[in-house]
């Protein structure tokens, strides 16, 4: 398949190019960028008024698959990501059975290829069954093609455990990946604890279980001298921590989510059981913070945490429900719409935190940045395009979204992987 | 007096100070109905009240009950938990499912804060919430102002502490909320461990020092300690908390000489009150116990009839 984008504004981490440009796409790369390309064969997309970015990535999504089918299998998975302008998604070890050895690694591999819309790339366990017990096999991992390991859901709690991990995954040259939380501290708290917790009567969990594992963990990168990612970062505090140990030269890289840079805990107040997630939606001072971390750098990187739970999950009691949210179909437009258009950030500072630095954090060397021999991921915007979020839109099995009724700016039109076009609005 | 407009009673956020003290006129009539021989007036008749409790609860139900009995309402009590609903059934579909028989009024109790919120926004019925998780218990805090207005002859200017376990309490939380609105003075008093973060954006004050809060308050309103508190390491000991927390003669002697004790029960005596205390001729627990009926009558008839007597 041969594409020809024609009249694209290219937006690149390093630069926005004012000129339109066309660029002609051919088995699976970035074949040539110039002022224009003629082209008889190729698929022609006009991307006039619309933006083209280098395929987003999500380094933190839940496919639920396998074993929770019902929530959300690879295939619909993969049709929510490039619903929602992703070419490569990274899954959660979380699943049942949990991801700790090639051949589940292998079979995820499979069926992502078989479904084809969109690059899957399993992340494997830290720990066998993540039970914060035994290392997995780390090297076999790694062969079969995961680029990094979490025990997402949790955190290595066992300190010398995370030690061991870090030191040892440095020499296999994978991330590890910490879902930052003491589960001793957080206590069975199922919203932030503060005001509001105090006012709606809700165990709240404290800020404390996040930012000591993440103090922790700087701690082991600078005494190991190696690298660590900071899962969903919601506070003030972690931004802090994370922006003093960069200053320090530690190779600590951080991810945030669009519902902690949106919501609060106020939120919470609604009793929806869709503002239950993990980390909870904090307060507007760590809104504010986490903003400032994405603007001046201390924040790496957008990913959603996409967390697809079935109705029936949700459609509890407020204690009771699971954490999570999905996300992969209204990240880009809460992305835009709470970061761009208010100016916090920029395009370009938007293309590095959605494809640009993700893809280097995890070590795709061909992805994230839209340039002649790069592949063909691309995803194009519409960045005038106001939407309302519906609940019979979302393309993902899950439709457990707090943002349903919210009105958005910024929507993606086309989204193409590996030279394909896989979505088209 | 104006027209009740509320369709539900599910916290004391939800009703102005107006409204609560309409609350509280009606109850003074509904209390000598219950002083009668005939303990029945038929203004509910035919009306139909469901109790539907997801967490044990004997006096709240029991008094609940009774108000609904003494209007001549028909009564059903349901004592759910969630083991008892079916795999896959949710709070909801359960009252739903009672809601489609044509009941007026559901009463209803959970462990878990926000349920009779979530249950108002999809029923018909009127939702009665007799306490969710630790965020509210509007019917308590309504009969504790209504025995301390009966006690003391106003509510206004008044000094109240509440001391215990603030973090787990819903009777704090509604009355903080309620006392406020009719003009008290709230402090709350209890170890630090068991005092919520920011409670004192709810209007209260917030002192550590027992003696400081006995000397000055007209009003003492001790909560029920729970075992469990010291089983999940929040105070040392009981016998700690009961020396440094609890009340009792001795202590009392630094009280205002017209001081009330209140307690919601059931009173872990020798914990948070001695024995001497808890029956004690400050002690208006009873009659809490027995105003509750008329408050609860005054709610019901409000919410189902809306007018005054």
């Amino acid at each position: 398949m041969t594409v020809l984008i024609k009249n694209a504004i290219i937006v690149n981490a390093d630069k926005m190019n004012d000129q339109p440009q066309d660029i002609l796409l051919e088995k699976g790369s970035i074949v040539q960028i110039a002022p224009s390309i003629k082209n008889d064969k190729a698929t022609v997309i006009d991307a006039q008024g619309k933006l083209v970015m280098p395929g987003l990535i999500d380094i933190h999504v839940h496919l639920r698959e396998p074993g929770r089918e019902d929530k959300e299998t690879i295939e619909t998975g993969a049709k929510a990501a490039v619903h929602g302008g992703f070419t490569t998604i990274m899954c959660m070890p979380n699943t049942n059975p949990v991801i700790d050895n090639a051949m589940i690694v292998d079979s995820i591999f499979k069926e992502a290829k078989r479904v084809g819309l969109v690059n899957v790339i399993p992340i494997g366990a830290i720990t066998k069954g993540q039970k914060d017990e035994e290392l997995v096999d780390i090297f076999e991992l790694q062969k079969a093609g995961c680029l990094a390991i979490s025990d997402d859901g949790k955190s290595v709690v066992n300190s010398q455990l995370m030690r061991l991990a870090m030191d040892y995954a440095k020499m296999a040259n994978i991330l590890v990946i910490e879902h930052c939380e003491e589960p001793l501290l957080s206590a069975g708290g199922v919203m932030n604890e503060g005001k509001m917790s105090t006012q709606l009567g809700i165990k709240g969990q404290s800020g404390l279980a996040e930012t000591v594992i993440v103090a922790r963990d700087i701690e082991l990168a600078k005494y190991l001298d190696t690298k660590v990612h900071m899962a969903h970062m919601s506070l003030r505090r972690s931004v802090e921590l994370i922006r003093q140990a960069k200053k320090e030269g530690i190779q600590i890289t951080a991810e945030a989510c669009p519902h902690h840079f949106t919501l609060t805990d106020e939120d919470v107040s609604s009793f929806n059981t869709s503002t239950k997630v993990n980390p909870p939606l904090r307060t507007k001072d760590d809104v504010a913070a986490i903003k400032e971390g994405i603007k001046d750098g201390t924040i790496d990187c957008i990913v959603t945490d996409h967390a697809p739970h079935t109705q029936e999950d949700k459609e509890v009691d407020f204690e009771h429900a699971p954490f999570g949210m999905i996300g992969l179909e209204t990240s880009v437009g809460l992305t835009i719409t709470e970061l761009v258009e208010p100016k916090v950030i920029s395009w370009a500072q938007m293309v590095e935190k959605m494809s640009t630095a993700p893809a280097k954090i995890v070590g795709l060397e061909k992805k994230g940045v839209i340039q002649e021999g790069m592949d063909a991921d691309i995803t194009i915007i519409d960045p005038q395009k106001e939407w309302e979020v519906r609940r019979e839109d979302f393309v993902s099995k899950s439709k457990n979204s707090p943002f349903i009724g919210r009105t958005l700016k910024g929507q993606v039109t086309t989204t193409i992987c590996g030279g394909k076009v896989v979505y088209q609005a | 007096m104006s027209e009740w407009t509320k369709h539900d009673l599910l916290d004391l956020q939800g009703l102005s100070a107006a409204e609560i003290e309409m609350v509280l006129e009606t109850a003074k009539s509904f209390r000598e109905v219950s002083t009668r021989d005939v303990k029945k007036v038929p203004v509910l008749r035919g009306k139909t009240i469901v109790m539907l409790f997801f967490e044990p609860s004997t006096r709240t139900r029991v008094s609940f009950e009774l108000a609904a009995k003494r209007l001549s309402a028909d009564t059903l009590n349901i004592s759910a938990n969630s083991s008892s609903l079916s795999k896959g059934e949710t709070v909801l579909d359960m009252a739903q499912n009672i809601e489609a028989m044509n009941v007026d009024l559901i009463i209803t109790r959970h462990s878990s804060a926000g349920v009779p919120k979530v249950l108002s926004e999809n029923l018909q019925a009127s939702i009665v919430n007799a306490g969710d998780g630790c965020r509210a218990h509007p019917t308590q805090a309504l009969l504790d102002m209504f025995t301390i207005q009966e006690k003391l002859g106003r509510i206004k200017g008044l000094k109240v502490g509440i001391i215990g376990d603030i973090l787990h309490s819903r009777v704090a939380r509604s009355n903080i909320i309620g006392l406020n609105k009719m003009g008290a003075e709230v402090t709350v008093c209890g170890p630090s461990t068991l005092m919520p973060i920011g409670i004192e954006a709810m209007g209260t004050k917030v002192n550590y020092d027992l003696e400081e809060v006995i000397q000055t308050s007209d009003v003492l309103m001790l909560l029920r300690l729970q075992k469990e508190r010291q089983k999940d390491k929040f105070i040392p000991s009981i016998r700690e908390y009961a020396k440094i927390f609890g009340i009792n003669a001795e202590k009392l002697k630094h009280a205002k000489k017209d001081v009330l004790i209140m307690h919601p029960g059931p009173v872990n005596r020798g914990v948070e009150l001695s024995a001497d205390v808890a029956d004690g001729k400050y002690s208006v627990i009873l009659n809490q116990v027995t105003n509750g009926v008329a408050v609860r009558m005054a709610i019901l008839y409000l919410l189902l009839g809306g007018k005054q007597q």
